[in-house]
Formats: C-alpha cells, sequence, structure tokens
C-alpha cells in the first residue's frame, strides 16, 4: 500500500468537507474492493476518506410501496432485514448472495452501486427494481446511473445517501457463478411491479449491467419461464475469456432468465 | 499393552497430535519467526516473458528511504555464486545428456518468465523494499516468447536457452519400440486418443518464506525456510550454488504449512537471502506473497500426448505406444527432468499385462515459470493417460469397462512390467469389486434414466490407478540419472527417564508424522505416545536425510525408524541381561517389559533407561554407557500403492455444470498405521484431481506470456461445494518391500481422481473426450458440438 492521509468522519457533511479539501481523493465505505486494490499498489489516491463510521447511512426504512436502505447498510444486514425479506425477498437473497460471510459484513449497498463493479450483483437489482439513488446532490434513476464499467453518473465530491427500492410484485435474482471468483458470470434479475416489467443482466455485459427489451416485451405479454425460453441473445457486447466465451454467456442468460422468472412465480 | 497404548497402536485411528498448535495458532512457521536486527527482502520481478536486460539502474532504489541493499545479477555473478541446478540428469536417444540452460539466481542478461527474479531490495521494512523495488530502473528489450506447447519446438519459435535448440532440453524414450511396432502389426483394434494434461499451480496454504542469517563471530549461515527437504537444500546450496561449505551452513524447515511437491525444491528466494545476509551483516526476511507464489512457485504437468492401444479381438491388451510432448518451464527445477520421464513413463503399463510399451517423450523449455513434481509427479499424467485409454478402447469395442479392466489385470506378482516397474504385490480385482459394490455399479443404469427424468445427464467412470511410490531405492534412482540416493535416516535417542525422542529425515508438512511416527515407537517401545517426541525440520539436530515427497516417508522413512529401533532393543536387551544376569538370547521384551524368560525377574522400560546411562557396573568394554542408535535405510523396491476410483457425475445440459454425485475410492495402501490421517490424505488427494479435473487451470496468454490466472479471481481451487461427500474403502496386499508393510497414501487421490472423473463426464455426454479442467463453458461447448451429430445419427 501507498501512504495516503486517512480521515474517518463521522458525519454526511464532514464527509463531503473532506471530499471537498482533499487533491485525488477516495471515499472507503465497505472496503471490499478499495482495500485491495490498495494492497496491490494498483491505487495511489492522497486521501481516503472512511464513510463507515457514519451512521446516518445505516439504516433500512419500509415506508409506504418502498423501502429506503440506507448507502452505508452492510449486505448481511440487508439479507437478515425482516422489512426486506417481507417486501422485497428476492433483494434480501440478492444481498444474502453476495460474496461470502465476510465481504457480507463489510461490504455495502453504496460502495457496491458506486465502485459499478461489471460482476456486481446490486446494480441488477438496481436496474431490475428501478431503483432511486439519492445522493448529496441529486437524485438518480437507476436507469440514468450506470454509465459502463466501473463508472457511474456520480460527480465529484458526490455521495450517496440512500437507495429506494419499490416493492416488486414478483421479482427473482439468479446467478451463474464465475467458477473460480464466484462473481457473477452472468446475474439475471426479473421483476414486476408498478414499473412494468424489468430483465437487468450483470456479469456478462462488456459495458456493466443493462436491460434486454426483447425479454421485457416477451414477459410483458406472458410473464413465464417459456416466454424468454426460446429467446436467443447475441453474443455482441457480451464479455469473453478463459471461464467462456461471449456464446455462452448470452445462452446463460436466456438460462438465467428462465430460472429466475420461474423462481419469482 | 495397556489399554492407552493398545488405543494408540499401529491401525488406531489417533487424533493428530500437532493439530492442536496449529489449529490455536501456536504454531512456528518461517514467518512466525523474527531475528534480532531482521531487515526485510522484496524480490523485483520480469514484468516481460522474455526480454533482454539493456541496463539496470539501482541508484534511485538505494538511495531510497529504509534501503539497506540492493543486488542485481552482477553481484551474484562478482560473488561467482553457481546457479540453480536439477538433480537429475535425463539421457536422450541419441546418448545425449539433456540441455541444460543456465539458471542464475538473478537473471544476468536476460528473463525468461513473467516472474523471473531481477534485483533483490533489502530494507528496514516490507513496506520501504517494496517501495524501493519500485526505483528501480531496468532497460528491458522485449523479445518474442516461446509461450504455446504445441509450437515451441518450431524452427521460427522463440529460443529461451541457446544451448537448446528448437527448446528441447531432452528427447527420451523408454520400453521396447520394435516389439511394440509388432504388437500394432497384429492388433485387431488400435484405439487413438490425443490428451492434455493440464497446468497446475500448487497453492500451498503457506505462501514460501525464508530468513537468512550470517554469524560473524562462528562464520555460520542459518536458513530458515519453507522446504521439504532441508538437507537436500544445505547440499545444493553449499555443494552447487556455493552459499558456504555444508558444516557452515544450519537450513531448519520449521512447521511447513503444505507443500504439494513444491517446496521440494531450491528456489532463487531462500538462496539469495541467505547469501545476503552476509553481505549486510543482518537476517534478511522475504515472506512471499499469493501473487508471487502464482508467478514464482515450480508449477505442475502441463503435458500433450498422443496414444495408441492395441488390442486382440478378445480386448486383450497387445501394446500401448505414446509420444508426449512435457513442459518444463524457463528453468530447470530441482527435479523437474525425472518427472516426466522416470516418474511418468515407468507407470504407463497401469495395473495391466501390457506386453510392449513404447514412450517417447520430448521435454521442452518455454518462457513460463519451471515446472516440476506437484502432487503424484508424473505419475497422475500416466494414469490420466492409461486409464482414459482403456475406457475409450472399453466403450469402442462396446465392451463394460469394468469387464475389459478384468481381462487385462496383472494377476501373478512379482511382474516385470515393459517399462522398469516390478510390481511386487497387488490385487488390483479386489479393489475393482469393492468399488463397484460401495458405488452400486449395477444400479446405475437406474439412477441414469431417474437423473434423464430430471433433465439431467449421468454418466460414470472408473480409474484403476497404480503408483510407484516409497522413492526409492538408491541403486535403482542413480542408475537412471538422479544424482542423489533416497534412501532415509532416523536416530532413536532414549533419555534417562525413559521417554524418546526419534531425529527423523523425513519432514512433515501437513502429514502428521508427529503422530503416526509417534504410534509406531510408542507401539514398539511399549510406552505412551506422549512420551515419544518426533523431531525434524533441522539439518543441526537431524544428521542426513532426504525429506518428503513421492508418499516416501511411511515406506521409508518409517523403515528407518524400525531398523534403529531394532538397534534400540538389541542394545537395550544386552543391558537388560546384564541387570538380570541372564543370557541376551533369555531376554524377551513386551510392552515395555523385559523379562528373563520363564522365570519372574523383569525390568520396566524406565528402569532399563536410567541404568542406561547410570552405567554401574556396566562390564568394561562389553556394554557402552547411553542408549542411542541410528538407522540408514535404503529400500529395495519402490512400493505400489493400487486401487479403483469411481466417480458418478450428473450434469446440467442448460448450464455445463458437472456436479459429482457420488465418489467411491477403494485403496490398497498395504500397512495402515492411522486410518484417520490416511483418509485425510485421500480426501485431500480427491480434492486436488477432482480439482485438476474440473476446476484449476494455469494459463499464460500465448502471445504475450503474461499469467492470466495469476490469482483466484482466475485461477479455480476447489471448494467445499465442489466436493461430495466421499466413500473410501480399503483393501490390503502388504508390500514385501520394507519391514512394515507399508506402501504409501499421500499421492493417491490426486493420481486416481482425474480420469475417474473425466471417464464419467465423456459417458454422460456421450462424446469421447473433453479437455481438463471440463469447466461449464467447455462442457457446454461439447454439447452443443455434439447436439448437431446427435440429430443426424
Amino acid at each position: 500500500m501507498y501512504q495516503f492521509h486517512y480521515e474517518r468522519p463521522k458525519t454526511l457533511a464532514d464527509a463531503e468537507a473532506l471530499l471537498g479539501k482533499a487533491d485525488d481523493p477516495k471515499i472507503l465505505a465497505g472496503g471490499q474492493t478499495l482495500i485491495p486494490t490498495l494492497k496491490q499498489r494498483l491505487a495511489m489516491p492522497s486521501d481516503v476518506i472512511d464513510i463507515g463510521g457514519i451512521k446516518e447511512l445505516d439504516f433500512i426504512r419500509a415506508e409506504g410501496d418502498a423501502i429506503m436502505i440506507g448507502a452505508g447498510t452492510r449486505h448481511a444486514t440487508v439479507a437478515q432485514s425482516a422489512d426486506v425479506q417481507k417486501h422485497n425477498p428476492a433483494l434480501a437473497a440478492l444481498a444474502g448472495g453476495i460474496g461470502d460471510p465476510a465481504v457480507r459484513h463489510m461490504g455495502t449497498l453504496g460502495g457496491s452501486i458506486a465502485n459499478n463493479d461489471p460482476a456486481a450483483d446490486y446494480p441488477a437489482a438496481c436496474l431490475g427494481l428501478d431503483a432511486k439513488i439519492h445522493t448529496t446532490k441529486r437524485l438518480i434513476e437507476a436507469d440514468e446511473f450506470f454509465k459502463g464499467m466501473f463508472e457511474t453518473a456520480l460527480q465529484d465530491g458526490e455521495i450517496i445517501k440512500e437507495v429506494t427500492f419499490p416493492h416488486p410484485e414478483k421479482a427473482a435474482f439468479m446467478k451463474f457463478r464465475n467458477p473460480a471468483s464466484r462473481y457473477a458470470m452472468v446475474g439475471v434479475f426479473v421483476s414486476k411491479g408498478p414499473w412494468g416489467v424489468r430483465v437487468a443482466v450483470t456479469g456478462a455485459g462488456q459495458n456493466g449491467v443493462f436491460r434486454v427489451a426483447e425479454m421485457e416485451e416477451a414477459l410483458a405479454k406472458n410473464w413465464s419461464p417459456d416466454a424468454v425460453a426460446g429467446i436467443n441473445l447475441p453474443a455482441k457486447g457480451l464479455n469473453a475469456d478463459l471461464h467462456g466465451t461471449a456464446e455462452y454467456r448470452a445462452h446463460l442468460i436466456t438460462v438465467m432468465a428462465k430460472r429466475a422468472v420461474a423462481a419469482a412465480g | 499393552m495397556s489399554d492407552k497404548a493398545s488405543g494408540e497402536g499401529i491401525g488406531q485411528p489417533v487424533r493428530r497430535k500437532e493439530d492442536f498448535r496449529f489449529i490455536t495458532g501456536n504454531g512456528h512457521y518461517t514467518d512466525d519467526i523474527n531475528r534480532t536486527g531482521q531487515t526485510w527482502a522484496c524480490f523485483l520481478r520480469s514484468p516481460h516473458a522474455h526480454a533482454r536486460i539493456r541496463s539496470i539502474d539501482t541508484s534511485a532504489a538505494e538511495a531510497a528511504p529504509g534501503v539497506v541493499a540492493v543486488f542485481t545479477g552482477k553481484h551474484v555473478a562478482d560473488d561467482e555464486l553457481g546457479g540453480l541446478i536439477c538433480g537429475w540428469t535425463v539421457t536422450s536417444k541419441d546418448g545425449t545428456p539433456m540441455k541444460v540452460g543456465a539458471h542464475p539466481i538473478l537473471a544476468l542478461d536476460t528473463v525468461r518468465y513473467v516472474g523471473d527474479h531481477v534485483a533483490m531490495v533489502v530494507a528496514e521494512t516490507l513496506a520501504d523494499a517494496r517501495a524501493a523495488a519500485e526505483l528501480i530502473d531496468v532497460d528491458y528489450e522485449a523479445l518474442s516468447a516461446a509461450v504455446a506447447l504445441s509450437t515451441c519446438q518450431n524452427e521460427k519459435t522463440a529460443q529461451v536457452h541457446p544451448e537448446a535448440p528448437r527448446n528441447t532440453c531432452f528427447e527420451w524414450e523408454l520400453g521396447n519400440k520394435a516389439e511394440t511396432e509388432a504388437a500394432f502389426a497384429r492388433a485387431d483394434r488400435v484405439v487413438k486418443l490425443d490428451l492434455t494434461n493440464n497446468r497446475l499451480i500448487p497453492n500451498a496454504m503457506e505462501p514460501r518464506a525464508a530468513i537468512g542469517e550470517f554469524d560473524k563471530g562462528s562464520g555460520i549461515y542459518t536458513l530458515h525456510t519453507t522446504s521439504q527437504n532441508p538437507h537436500v537444500a544445505r547440499l545444493v546450496l553449499s555443494a552447487f550454488v556455493g552459499v558456504a561449505p555444508e558444516h557452515k551452513l544450519r537450513v531448519i524447515a520449521p512447521d511447513v504449512g503444505g507443500g504439494f511437491g513444491s517446496k521440494i525444491f531450491i528456489y532463487a528466494e531462500e538462496t539469495a537471502c541467505v547469501w545476503a545476509a552476509a553481505k549486510v551483516g543482518r537476517p534478511i526476511k522475504w515472506t512471499g506473497d499469493r501473487s508471487e507464489a502464482f508467478l514464482s512457485d515450480a508449477h505442475g504437468r502441463d503435458h500433450l500426448s498422443h496414444a495408441e492401444l492395441a488390442l486382440d479381438s478378445e480386448g486383450k491388451f497387445l501394446g500401448l505406444r505414446v509420444k508426449t510432448i512435457a513442459n518444463l518451464g524457463a528453468y530447470l527445477s530441482t527435479f523437474s527432468a525425472a518427472v516426466p520421464t522416470y516418474l511418468y513413463g515407468t507407470l504407463l503399463s497401469g495395473q495391466y499385462d501390457l506386453p510392449a510399451i513404447h514412450v517417447e517423450v520430448d521435454g521442452v523449455y518455454t518462457h513460463t515459470a519451471p515446472v516440476d513434481a506437484y502432487r503424484g509427479a508424473g505419475r497422475p499424467e500416466a494414469t490420466y493417460l492409461v486409464e482414459r485409454m482403456v475406457e475409450t478402447a472399453a466403450r469402442e469395442i462396446g465392451m463394460d469397462p469394468a469387464e475389459l479392466r478384468r481381462r487385462n489385470y496383472i494377476r501373478t506378482f512379482p511382474h516385470q512390467t515393459p517399462v522398469i516397474m516390478n510390481y511386487d504385490a497387488g490385487d488390483y480385482e479386489a479393489s475393482l469389486d469393492a468399488a463397484m459394490k460401495a458405488i452400486d455399479y449395477a444400479g446405475f443404469p437406474a439412477r441414469k434414466s431417474e437423473a434423464a427424468s430430471r433433465g439431467k445427464l449421468r454418466g460414470i467412470g472408473m480409474s484403476s490407478y497404480i503408483e510407484a511410490c516409497g522413492l526409492a531405492p538408491s541403486a535403482a534412482v542413480g542408475s537412471l540419472g538422479a544424482g542423489v540416493g533416497l534412501w532415509e535416516s532416523a536416530e532413536v535417542r532414549v533419555n534417562p527417564t525413559g521417554n524418546v525422542e526419534v531425529m527423523t529425515g523425513s519432514h512433515s508438512h501437513g502429514q502428521g508424522h508427529e503422530t503416526t511416527f509417534a504410534q509406531l515407537v510408542a507401539s514398539r517401545l511399549g510406552i505412551p505416545m506422549e512420551q515419544v517426541e518426533i523431531v525434524h525440520g533441522d539439518t543441526d539436530k537431524v544428521q542426513f536425510g532426504m525429506g518428503t515427497y513421492g508418499s516416501r516417508s511411511g515406506a521409508v522413512g518409517m523403515s528407518a525408524i524400525v531398523k534403529a529401533l531394532d538397534k534400540i532393543e538389541a542394545k537395550a536387551k544386552k543391558i537388560a541381561a546384564h541387570l538380570m544376569e541372564a543370557a541376551v538370547e533369555d531376554i524377551t521384551f513386551e510392552n515395555g517389559t523385559f523379562t528373563v524368560q520363564g522365570t519372574d525377574k523383569s525390568l520396566a522400560w524406565a528402569e532399563l533407561s536410567l541404568a542406561a546411562y547410570t552405567a554401574h557396573g556396566f562390564p568394561s568394554g562389553e556394554i557402552e554407557p547411553g542408549l542411542k542408535e541410528g538407522a540408514f535405510y535404503d529400500p529395495t523396491n519402490f512400493t505400489f500403492p493400487a486401487g479403483c476410483h469411481i466417480c458418478e457425475v450428473e450434469i446440467d445440459p442448460d448450464t455445463g455444470i458437472t456436479k459429482i454425485a457420488k465418489f467411491v475410492a477403494v485403496d490398497d495402501f498395504g500397512t495402515v498405521i492411522n486410518p484417520l490421517i490416511v483418509e485425510g490424505q485421500v480426501h485431500g488427494g480427491i480434492a486436488q484431481g477432482v480439482g485438476q479435473a474440473l476446476l484449476e487451470h494455469g494459463v499464460y496468454d500465448a502471445e504475450s506470456g503474461q499469467l492470466i490466472t495469476g490469482s483466484y479471481m482466475d485461477y479455480c481451487m476447489p471448494r467445499a461445494d465442489d466436493l461430495p461427500s466421499f466413500t473410501l474403502g480399503f483393501t490390503k496386499t502388504e508390500s514385501p518391500s520394507n519391514p512394515l508393510g507399508m506402501k504409501g497414501c499421500g499421492e493417491a487421490g490426486a493420481i486416481a481422481s482425474p480420469p475417474a472423473v473425466i471417464n464419467a463426464i465423456t459417458d454422460a455426454l456421450g462424446i469421447r473426450d473433453i479437455e481438463m479442467p471440463a469447466t461449464p463453458a467447455r462442457v457446454w461447448s461439447a454439447l452443443q458440438a455434439a447436439a448437431p451429430r446427435a440429430a443426424a445419427e
């Protein structure tokens, strides 16, 4: 690790002020990506602003027809939340399937979506559930938030405060794990709700999470596994590496979508 | 024998003595040890697979905070230090010795793989050393690299070493070519298969580490290192590298967290640490991180083979011919030349009466990390080839694979194979029968159709393996090119209070020797195990030893202890005879008591031990005081563990995921000292074998030579949920070649299981072959390729 200046503010306001002053700061949330990156000397920030101690970011609230989750909430907390399990069991299951127990007890919702790892699970939930991302500066629709591999709509100094997940009528997430890393090689989140039908895919795309219009249309007409079973997606734009070709990933999207619809009921 | 002693005796499932200290964090691994005034080393490694070093500028690094010294290949050359060696010379079929490229401790003018050692920074802290290493300015001229095994012998491919044209280190052969040709000429059927044995990266839990020290007063160097064989390390470092004379170099391999072969070898890092310790006048510590382990630990396997099996009309094997290209990596590692030759070609007869065998092996250099012994070492490659061929032959002639094996098993012993080995004992059908019963072979068709009703493809595959262990008779290995003998030593020291220290040349790095060796000694002397201390891993304490690998510690290491115990008993009887005023021939020793036969006169072990040291009234010149004996044991033959593993898989055709539904292993290890530890060894071995078959693959980019699988993000280690609960069974024929009848169990699982898994997968998919690792993507692709064919049929 290279040397850096470390701060652990107690409030969001303090965090914003520290970010404003630093040359090349990095926000540390759960640290599940940043810490390994630092240890491998692949990042050299001037300042690390640790927002892990900001209590106002750690909450889960069910209000009306949505659940609000603070950006600093750990995956394990989301997975075990009675409110999330009741209103949005697919989201609870997704959070409970991220990484391993150590990751789930450190990693946070805000950290995951701000990093926007192309194989992360939460981006699929946000996009698949029409989530609203509240930051210190504004509200960003999930459709506008994820801009590409490790890229988001966040600006310098902008911190995610909370994410609002409207309750779905039906939803499920199915993940095909990379055998080695156990990240999603293909993860498909399907949902039906006030927003209609959404199918969001993580892990497979070269530019990170994306929606599959063809499947959404088919499921809007007929919510059943059969509706997507015959859809063959093009391999273009999908990842290819030693773990599988783009064609294989395209095929897996259909398989996982089919299984997700079946699981959603 | 007391109740306690009988509960600890040979054959008892005693829990491991050493585990309490390991699981409570009280072990002493190399990285746990810190020396006064210690500095830290960081190695600058090559980012290129192949490059010429135009210049190295270390001035900025030397000026960096905390830096004590920076060393490059020039310093090593100035000190006239020798390079790292390969301890086994293989001779090509044209009679020429293998072509050895120089292997300097730090690269001089060329780097030959990504991770090759370029410079060593010694600093006050690890962080200082790492920061300074980044300041070293190396001017590289990047060159094209020889990476792919299939093309590395082409004329136009880049050369790894000028000494080895076409990157060919040796072109070795074994067996009788003419007889094999004749067998094929009269064959009714010939089965052919091209096989890949995938490259593996060892991944012991503890990364390699070293602390080098030099004591100016005595002139003695001390090296703590993660070694499976500290005495061999000392011998190589003194006699070949020339760090220090043997008597001025102490090598300690303390608790070592797994080796699997990768810690047999003498590497650049520990050599540089101990050498440079004298130059900086302070201890130097290096602990490799996981990324360095991926890059620079010796890898395993990596063969391309073409095999042909000749059969007569009854399914009797007539001959086998094999051509293999074996990757040696960029440099020859300590035993790398022996692995794809004498540990591979000699096992190609399998469990079968195969009258004619001819194998040719080209050992080749590539711009990749060195390849050397990895759990099984040559024998997994041989077993994979033979058992894939046998299964394929059975399918092609439409015979049950078990029946084809039965028709060809060796049934009389000793059996001389056409490839050196003389099998001394075995009952191959017994393990086959037991394994088939345990897996309910007859019930497989019903399970297959039940799986089909759930949309799953179920397959079954077997593997009747044999290995040559108990390495090895010194005369035999010497005649085949080994630079060392492969005996083992032991010394038994009885203390005046009757407890016992046993110095063994074997080294435990997960095998549980502190338990099994103590079981042997305690049961022999009739004392509790807690009164026996097993001492190993320190050249100052143990006179000499060849270390632990090749499933040799039981068959060879324990045999040396038996031999020393024989001498202890003989001397003790002499003392007992004197003390009880009887003839030596009348003394019996049982359950820790010496008795004068036919009388009530007796002496307890503790009484005798004390008397041995008080020595009051010993007849001068006839009985020396003390009770300490040593022995060197040289085995008369290899041992031949064998058995049958059967695997049943279920494949999800939608995803290509293979689930192991059942796995049965029936092994014949001869005498078993501790079944609990043996079962653990089998479990671990199967996990590694399943890892090779389904998950693990060391992959370099074919153009750049960059290691793609350089972390757990891409290199897939087996996890608990990748494996089923194993069903284990044992059959027993004792090895006639050592006093305990032991055969060795450490490598069997890794040797036997890969072909069983692949035979099951190819059975499920109805295809001839699939390359290891059979990842979901590969299985799915195979299904896509097979689907149109099936539709057309």
